[in-house]
């Protein structure tokens, strides 16, 4: 990583200096056809310097975990429904436990799908509204910032982040989806029009506002190489993480 | 299943008794064209294959290139032409498995897919539409499911594959050089079946490719299943951390005969299996149907005996099936039993060596009769010409395809899908890009041209980026080799390509043949796809919007060269004309001097000029910038203000160049002898083309964008 980021994450970061950030350790579940978890990897401890480690989905998490992303992927092909059997997954009852705990959860894209599948979030994700896959640049607006991985960001602040999915089109009725608004569980939703989510929902959090998922990929944007336009508002939603963990320790 | 009469020969002679059937079917799998190469194997051998950093072992299915730090990149190209144009979505994903397992046979990760797409005329012929649409929806549907990001490609629509499809797949693999395997065996090593179960599908499917597709034989086409090839990749990359693999090879067209004998013959061993070891997925399965299936998502690995547990651990942990189908012998031969009844024996070189044969070739009386020049008709404005041209299928933008791929998985897209070439981040801080080209149109009315063409412009892409080339595949695809006139388009091709090659010092690292492209219609145009791997050491050149008063050059020349450009053959509807060609000193001097230009940071944007010519180029920018320009075509050539704007002449580059950095651009490029023309600058919003300071073509910015940006889904949602 370039020296002058490293600086910048050193300064913006009040309460894990970089040399204590390998106390944190982040466990990223992996799934029979998870695909994002080696990038999602990359960017927590080679961009972030966080302690991160791999679970396979037969395993059990250890209790004394900081936090856990559930990456994206196709889990078992994605077969029935995005999501659904692998919210059988015998790992995902210790996610539960341990979302009880209030401990920061966080689900990209299929982590998002099988999140909700697995009744840790509300709603459901259907077909995009043009049937296809799509992998697009979008920008995201921020809706809430008190969750522990936006409370870096401003309110309304634009993210430029790529989704990638076939069933990324979130739905909710409409009893729900008051509610969800009333709860302030409406986390990020797009600046435009982009699959047919209702109210443009991008990603939302439970009750706790611990649990998070999102159809847009962070691990995708918060690096300058691959992310031309802006990674620094990317990179908040990690360092987001870093400071709620820190502040918890 | 036939012989023809030399290979009953070769048979007779080398075999002194009678063949059994099983013995019959494997021979057939392996001497097909598709597997033999029998018509092209020889030629091949003039293509340059050794340079600075190609590394070379037996077995590899892939070619292997070293990029310095310990680290390699790996390549391959296939095509799944004949399974695409009956089964599309099945025909194209089974396309990219297979040259994924390529990538993954030499011990390295598939980083990103790459692929070439031409079907018929889709703006009146329906067939052609569905068959694209189910073509990019299983390309989609594979690699999205892999992770493995599909980072560029062409796609290209001529009358010429009515009825057909061409898919052509390219893979590039990442990985530590000290991580490749070493492919070898010793006595007494077991042989591995690892993935998919084996089935009645794809059985006879080599035969199938290398016959005219006439009927529709749907069991010739093998079945996706993209999840349990991402569960082969972990698992073989895991047992590979762990040492276990001796030897791998994917299995692909002839199935287990030509995984077995091919892996028997390069590692100079026997290989005795049991068929009655194969996991199956219908058990009445006959041996010879288990020996020739063209099932996917099949690796075959040997491995020693102590380390059979550890493997089976690693497919217990991804619930993947693994057979142990046979062992390793001393006797060079290819043993195939079912329980102690012998059903083959017979040396494996015999097998997997088919008998070559010498194709007759004589130049086609069609290139006599093409016409020089067109009768140019009901003239039309220069205005229309372009928009027309920028909706035109070829050109117009493939956004509609390119986003339904993952073109952003696995986080080293730097340079994404749209531009020129694409480019990904290595572990070592170096870039790689890559890019594929062809041109039927230009080859055509010059095979040995159209090819060097091919090549020139995919070296062109990757220049653009920053990037010097390293090394090339190559993808030759033509009709029937029996008929002499075909056979003559393809030696032209690769004589063309060869020369280029040695001229530049690119090795070829990989290729294929694909021959029997025809269907009742007849052959396809030639077709050779030259994809090109360019290293970049520092940074690579990302392209920034152009911004007003930044100033257009031309570097190139722009010659008489309309033939089989998309002016002549999309708005005047004519096949003939001087195709363009490459002059290989002024190509050498301009891919020298851009490069030098773009490490001393002095271009803002490199672009290729090339399908559809300067207007196409210089329109394209103005829409990726949003914002207009006025060009002087007078500074360019003496030629008609038509052929100036649609000429497809070869080594072009139109380059955008702040003011600052101007004077000193100008000075190197004089500097280095090459011929080059300040065009005109950015500003306004209208694409403005003027001789001798009189407008002849102005455009709006924004309704340029529209007709290209929009025009390519607008056909598709049209059925």
């Amino acid at each position: 990583m370039e020296i002058s980021k490293i600086k910048r994450c050193y300064q913006e970061i009040k309460f894990i200096p970089l040399n204590q950030r390998q106390n944190v350790k982040v466990g990223v579940i992996v799934f029979p056809g998870s695909n994002c978890d080696r990038d999602m990897y990359h960017v927590l401890t080679d961009v972030f310097k966080l302690k991160a480690e791999f679970f396979w989905h037969e395993k059990n998490l250890p209790k004394n975990i900081d936090a856990v992303v559930l990456p994206g992927g196709f889990s078992y092909g994605d077969r029935l429904r995005a999501g659904v059997i692998a919210a059988h997954s015998p790992i995902i009852s210790d996610v539960k436990k341990l979302s009880e705990k209030g401990i920061p959860i966080l689900g990209v894209c299929n982590g998002f799908q099988i999140l909700v599948e697995s009744g840790l979030l509300p709603g459901v994700l259907l077909k995009n509204e043009s049937l296809n896959f799509m992998c697009e640049w979008t920008n995201l607006i921020v809706n809430n910032n008190k969750t522990p991985f936006t409370r870096k960001l401003k309110i309304n602040q634009k993210i430029p982040i790529p989704i990638a999915n076939g069933e990324g089109r979130y739905f909710v009725d409409n009893k729900t989806l008051s509610q969800l608004k009333k709860n302030n569980q409406i986390v990020f939703s797009y600046e435009n029009k982009v699959n047919g989510s209702i109210s443009q929902i991008a990603g939302v959090c439970n009750s706790d506002e611990n649990v998070v998922g999102m159809m847009p990929h962070p691990e995708r944007a918060s690096e300058k190489e691959i992310n031309q336009i802006d990674h620094k508002p990317s990179s908040l939603i990690f360092e987001s993480l870093i400071e709620s963990v820190g502040m918890k320790n | 299943m036939s012989f023809q009469e030399h290979e009953q020969l070769h048979i007779k002679k080398n075999v002194k008794r009678k063949l059994t059937d099983t013995e019959l079917q494997i021979l057939a799998a392996e001497w097909s064209e598709h597997c033999s190469y029998k018509s092209s194997k020889q030629h091949l051998k003039m293509l340059p294959t050794t340079g600075p950093n190609v590394i070379v072992e037996k077995g590899y299915d892939s070619g292997v290139l070293d990029v310095g730090d310990g680290y390699v990149v790996t390549v391959h190209i296939e095509s799944h032409n004949h399974p695409s144009a009956v089964e599309p979505f099945g025909g194209a994903a089974t396309g990219v498995g297979g040259v994924i397992r390529d990538i993954l046979s030499a011990g390295t990760r598939p980083i990103a897919l790459f692929d070439g797409l031409r079907f018929g005329n889709i703006e009146n012929d329906v067939h052609a539409r569905w068959l694209f649409k189910n073509v990019v929806a299983g390309i989609a549907n594979y690699g999205n499911c892999l992770g493995i990001p599909t980072i560029g490609g062409e796609v290209e629509f001529d009358t010429c594959y009515k009825n057909y499809a061409l898919v052509d797949v390219a893979a590039v693999g990442f990985g530590k050089k000290s991580k490749l395997i070493k492919n070898h065996a010793n006595p007494g090593d077991l042989v591995l079946l690892i993935g998919g179960a084996t089935g009645r599908d794809g059985v006879g499917g080599s035969q199938f490719a290398s016959d005219m597709l006439e009927g529709e034989n749907r069991s010739a086409v093998q079945i996706p299943d993209p999840f349990i090839e991402k569960l082969i990749i972990e698992a073989i990359l895991e047992a590979r951390d762990a040492k276990c693999i001796n030897a791998m090879k994917d299995l692909g067209g002839g199935g287990l005969s030509c995984a077995i004998s091919e892996t028997a013959e390069s590692l100079g061993i026997g290989i005795e299996l049991d068929v009655k070891n194969v996991h199956l997925r219908e058990s009445d399965l006959s041996p010879d149907e288990i020996m020739i299936s063209e099932s996917q998502e099949r690796m075959l690995i040997i491995t020693n005996p102590k380390k059979l547990s550890k493997i089976t651990q690693i497919c217990d942990k991804f619930r993947i099936q693994c057979s142990v189908i046979g062992k390793v012998k001393k006797d060079k031969m290819m043993h195939v039993k079912k329980g102690k009844k012998t059903l083959a024996l017979l040396p494996a070189d015999f097998v997997a060596r088919g008998p070559l044969i010498d194709r007759k070739k004589s130049k086609p009386k069609y290139l006599s009769k093409l016409s020089s020049s067109p009768k140019l008709k009901n003239k039309k404005s220069l205005s229309n010409v372009l928009l027309e041209l920028l909706a035109s299928p070829n050109i117009a933008s493939k956004h509609w395809v390119f986003r339904q791929y993952d073109h952003e998985v696995g986080i080293r897209t730097v340079i994404k899908p749209g531009f020129d070439g694409s480019v990904l981040r290595l572990d070592n801080g170096k870039s790689l890009s890559v890019k594929i080209d062809g041109n039927p149109k230009h080859c055509y009315l010059n095979p040995r041209q159209g090819a060097i063409g091919c090549f020139e412009e995919a070296c062109r892409n990757v220049v653009c980026t920053g990037a010097t080339p390293i090394g090339m595949v190559d993808h030759l695809q033509f009709g029937n080799p029996e008929d002499p006139e075909i056979f003559w388009t393809f030696m032209e091709s690769i004589e063309g390509i060869t020369d280029f090659a040695k001229s530049l010092n690119i090795p070829c690292v990989g290729g294929k043949v694909s021959f029997y492209n025809e269907t009742s219609d007849g052959p396809i145009k030639p077709t050779p796809l030259i994809g090109v791997l360019g290293l970049i050491e520092k940074s690579p050149l990302i392209p920034t919007s152009p911004s007003k008063n930044d100033v257009i050059l031309l570097v190139g020349q722009t010659k008489d060269e309309l033939g089989g450009s998309e002016y002549y053959e999309y708005v005047h509807n004519f096949i003939g004309g001087t195709a363009p060609q490459v002059d290989v000193s002024e190509s050498k001097k301009n891919m020298k001097s851009i490069l030098s230009l773009i490490s001393k940071n002095l271009v803002k944007i490199a672009h290729d000029c090339s399908k559809g010519g300067l207007a196409i180029g210089i329109s394209e920018l103005c829409i990726f910038g949003k914002i207009g320009c006025t060009v002087d075509l007078h500074t360019i050539s003496a030629l008609s203000p038509e052929k100036t704007l649609f000429s497809e002449s070869h080594s072009r580059y139109i380059l955008v160049i702040e003011k600052k950095n101007l004077k000193f651009t100008k000075m190197l490029l004089s500097k280095n002898k090459c011929s080059f023309s300040e065009l005109g600058k950015f500003s306004g919003d209208q694409i403005i083309f003027e001789s001798d300071s009189k407008p002849i073509l102005k455009l709006r910015v924004d309704k340029a964008e529209n007709n290209y940006l929009n025009s390519l889904e607008k056909i598709i949602q049209n059925g």
